[in-house]
């Protein structure tokens, strides 16, 4: 990293040197990809399976108890052709839900900040939304919905992920910084442009963090609604594979679903990471690279 | 000349019961520079926001000798107050952006703005590049760019070092000079205040009150050998003797 920083001229924050600056910022990443920051957990993970396999060959674990992890890869790779369509339903309830829980998260927090009332008057009622174990009412959504099992899984997976849109945006659209506010006031900016150019703006680290969260509750939202609905029939997602495996003792099997369960959600986080990164690299602490 | 703007028995008592001002009567002429100084917490900031009309006094009157058309405000705070998700050029332009006005219509405005604080150059920086004293440049850019005739600066140059600080004093000095601003100009710092002003308006707390107002009777351009002259040291004194003890409430015309 440090050859790299040297490209960058402290004294001169001027536009030419600002693009040398975002090379060599890129640069270094892409290093550090491959350096201690990457291995070492790839190491742990690796050593964690080794013993797994050590374990269970040594005291003879019966694979319907715990199955090796070579056992769960030859299953994952052998049942891959219907474990793969299962997950591609899980996940389109997923997004649809993410979707759902963003836009109109983003939209209600917008509300909120409009008067102080409307906050406080509607705010408790998102907070028992969130305290509401879905599982219990997962049922009940189903019921209303019958015709139509996927909306009823997506509305379950809704209810999941909205709430940290909802306060993670309310928070960073009422902490704009208080100067730029009287900045705005001053220059006669109406509601609608302090909104736009200052508090969505300032709301949006807060944000991008809460889209992280919600990115994996819709996951987990989906599945648990979906081990509720417990459907079978051709649009049956992972969690009805996970649930069939385990009734059927297909215990590698419910492993091999686990791991690709968790999997999705691993990469929905590392992409919505990515581009939480994106949009803040040139300004916010939490996307800037440092030499210290 | 009649003055510009007029604080008359002005008080403000904060909604939870502070009296940050009571009773203060200020008059500013046109063109003249003139500094608050006083302890923090005693209302310099509240004349600035009042004069600016962010907030109402309690009581008393502000009156402007400049009808709202020809009145132009602009507004410098001591953090800089900049976007961070935005680069210099659209930080500077956002005052022309609220009234409507795209960036490529105000360009020449900008740049000028610019040049004017030797910003050029770094147009294209997110304020995090910057250094501090290139950040309130920008800051101090962003206020020029509406051409304002009255400049409300609080505490502008209270986070900078004093190296920094002194090379932005001149070249403010400098535009003052040129551009014929009313300037209306927060401190804390009382050779910054003797540097620059016209008059020195001294205030003390518990109630915010004025204690003094001096006039600085030193010719413009005023040069580096002015702030170690006898002269410079004497108002100085002055000031501290009346932040020292402010019960001696007299005015120096
Ligand atoms: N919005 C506010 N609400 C309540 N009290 C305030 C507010 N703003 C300032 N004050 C109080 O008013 C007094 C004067 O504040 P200020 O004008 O900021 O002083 P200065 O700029 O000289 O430090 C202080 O005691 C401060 O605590
Ligand atoms: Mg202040």
């Amino acid at each position: 990293m440090e050859p790299n920083s040297s490209l960058s001229p402290p004294s001169s924050p001027a536009s030419p040197g600002a693009t040398v600056w975002g090379a060599a910022s890129q640069i270094s990443r892409f290093n550090r990809l491959w350096s201690l920051e990457v291995m070492a957990p790839i190491a742990v993970g690796l050593g964690a399976l080794v013993l797994w396999e050590v374990g269970v060959q040594l005291f003879q674990v019966p694979p319907y108890l715990l199955p090796g992890p070579l056992l769960v890869l030859q299953t994952l790779v052998q049942e891959w052709p219907q474990l793969f369509p299962s997950l591609m339903v899980t996940l389109q309830i997923t997004v649809a839900a993410f979707v759902a829980a963003t836009v109109s998260g983003l939209l209600i927090a917008i509300l909120f900040t409009q008067s102080k009332w409307i906050e406080r008057s509607f705010f408790p009622y998102a907070v028992i939304l969130q305290t509401m174990p879905v599982v219990a009412i997962a049922p009940l959504i189903i019921i209303w919905f019958k015709s139509n099992t996927f909306a009823a899984l997506v509305v379950c997976a809704w209810i999941v992920a909205l709430f940290p849109i909802i306060s993670n945006t309310t928070l960073g659209l009422n902490s704009a910084d208080h100067s730029l506010q009287n900045l705005f006031q001053l220059y006669g900016a109406n509601r609608w442009q302090t909104l736009w150019h200052l508090r969505l703006p300032s709301a949006m680290p807060y944000f991008l963090g809460g889209l992280r969260i919600s990115g994996g509750l819709s996951l987990i939202g989906a599945v648990v609604a979906e081990f509720v609905a417990g459907t079978g029939g051709a649009r049956s997602g992972i969690a009805y594979q996970i649930l069939m495996s385990s009734y059927n003792l297909q215990i590698p099997r419910m492993f091999a679903a686990l791991i690709m369960t968790t999997g999705l959600g691993v990469i929905i986080f590392v992409l919505l990471t990515l581009l939480s990164d994106r949009l803040l690299r040139h300004w916010h602490e939490s996307a800037l690279q440092r030499e210290n | 000349m009649p003055p510009i703007l007029t604080l008359h028995q002005v008080s403000k008592v904060y909604g939870n019961g502070t009296v940050a001002l009571q009773d203060i009567d200020l008059t500013v002429s046109p063109g003249e520079f003139v500094s608050l100084v006083g302890p923090s917490g005693c209302g310099k900031s509240t004349v600035l926001r009042l004069v600016a009309g962010l907030g109402q006094p309690s009581s008393g009157q502000i009156a402007w000798g400049l009808s709202p058309g020809e009145r132009n405000l602009a507004f410098v705070f001591q953090d800089a107050a900049l976007m961070p998700w935005a680069t210099v050029v659209d930080n500077v332009h956002l005052p022309l952006k609220l009234k409507g006005k795209s960036l490529r219509s105000c360009r020449a405005d900008i740049q000028e703005a610019l040049n004017l604080v030797s910003l050029g150059g770094a147009e294209r920086s997110y304020p995090r590049q910057l250094s501090g004293g290139m950040r309130m440049r920008a800051s101090i850019a962003r206020a020029l760019v509406t051409r304002p005739n009255v400049l409300l600066m609080d505490e502008p140059f209270g986070a900078l070092d004093e190296m920094t600080r002194a090379r932005l004093n001149s070249d403010v000095l400098h535009l003052w000079e040129q551009k014929h601003w009313t300037v209306l100009f927060v401190t804390h710092n009382i050779y910054e205040a003797v540097y620059l002003s016209n008059r020195v308006v001294v205030m003390a707390a518990h109630p915010g009150r004025i204690v003094a107002d001096l006039a600085i009777d030193a010719p413009y351009p005023r040069s580096e050998e002015f702030r170690t002259s006898a002269q410079f040291n004497h108002y100085c004194r002055e000031i501290l003797r009346y932040l020292s003890s402010p019960e001696r409430t007299v005015t120096v015309p």
